[in-house]
């Protein structure tokens, strides 16, 4: 990969690595993180912003659930090698798939499609099939273990 | 259990609606973040702040922070590591690894036999693969799973991602309250 790690002050470090979940609840949230950080809260502001602008920090916010306000499967499709470009591109152009990876594996390509309810999932699905000529394996989420406090970072 | 057909109670109130809609992308990097997401769909600032605590006390927002992206901060490896693990174990496996801090997702799906036999899956991430090799040799090691087939599946590259998009799962057209 060619992505180039981002230099972070400490302070930056602690305001990912400490903030990824119980965000304040609090008219004035970044004043009160500024107060931990020993900032101002015009400077969590602005490394926040800094932040997003070099793709550290995706959002501030929830994260929601999944399956909680519409239903998600994730599907893989076995794809000879000569096809896989073609076969993504016709995958990603459905709005409803928001995750699309090429793996290492027979299965070599995953994506995860998200619709209101299951009809439009099945239909998404069977569409890909048609279309691909391909066998889709749909691998709903049965049960969630993950208890999610956020990414632990671990500075080197 | 199946949650895959179960939307949350609270989604059926248009406001909860709206709210999600407006901060799924993020609360807007402002001094006074939910008074600027009430203005824009009508109610007022501690109104925002009840229901998205609501929200969080029902289990529909998972955790509210800061959603950082691995890759650019230097983890260039993630291994979705799925298990064979036996129905009747599957659910305390689950757990005990759901916890395990380098974990980022833990979720049982079903079986589809007989070209996919793996019913327990796991995000692992790490700065390269030996990282993740290593982080996935301790689970076995601490969770008790050595009995258990399992592949490591590394992404090679990714042909899209964006956020769950809820927006296009709620009615879009809904006036505000």
């Amino acid at each position: 990969m060619t992505t180039e790690t981002l230099h972070l002050t400490r302070t930056e470090r602690r305001l990912l690595d400490e903030f990824q979940h119980g965000f304040p609840l609090d008219p004035r949230p970044f004043a009160r993180i500024a107060a931990e950080l020993g900032i101002s809260e015009a400077g969590v502001l602005e490394s926040l912003q800094r932040l997003h602008a070099a793709g550290a920090v995706s959002r501030v916010g929830p994260v929601l659930q999944p399956n909680r306000v519409g239903v998600s499967t994730l599907a893989a499709l076995a794809v000879p090698a000569e096809r896989l470009e073609a076969t993504a591109a016709l995958v990603s152009e459905y709005p409803e798939v928001n995750h699309n990876y090429q793996r290492e594996h027979r299965y070599n390509l995953w994506f995860v499609v998200t619709a209101p309810e299951r009809a439009r999932l099945d239909a998404v699905l069977a569409d890909i099939e048609q279309r691909s000529g391909l066998r889709v394996l749909d691998l709903p989420m049965l049960e969630d273990y993950f208890i999610d406090l956020g990414f632990r970072l671990q500075w080197t | 259990m199946d949650m895959n057909v179960i939307p949350h109670p609270a989604l059926d109130d248009a406001v909860n609606r709206a709210l999600l809609r407006a901060v799924e992308g993020g609360l807007p990097l402002d001094a006074q973040p939910y008074a600027r997401v009430g203005e824009r769909i009508g109610i007022s600032e501690d109104e925002v702040m009840a229901r998205l605590q609501h929200l969080q006390d029902q289990g529909v927002i998972k955790r509210m922070g800061v959603v950082v992206r691995h890759r650019a901060l230097g983890y260039h490896a993630n291994g979705m590591v799925v298990w064979n693990v036996p129905d009747e174990r599957v659910a305390a496996t689950g757990c005990r690894l759901g916890a395990v801090p380098c974990v980022t997702l833990c979720y049982r799906r079903p079986r589809r036999l007989p070209e996919w036999p793996y019913n327990l899956f796991t995000m692992i991430h790490g700065r390269d693969r030996t990282e993740v090799l290593a982080r996935v040799e301790q689970l076995r090691e601490h969770c008790g799973m050595h009995d258990f087939d399992y592949q490591v599946l590394f992404s090679q590259r990714c042909f899209k991602q964006c956020g769950a998009r809820y927006t296009s799962l709620v009615a879009p057209t809904e006036p505000h309250p």
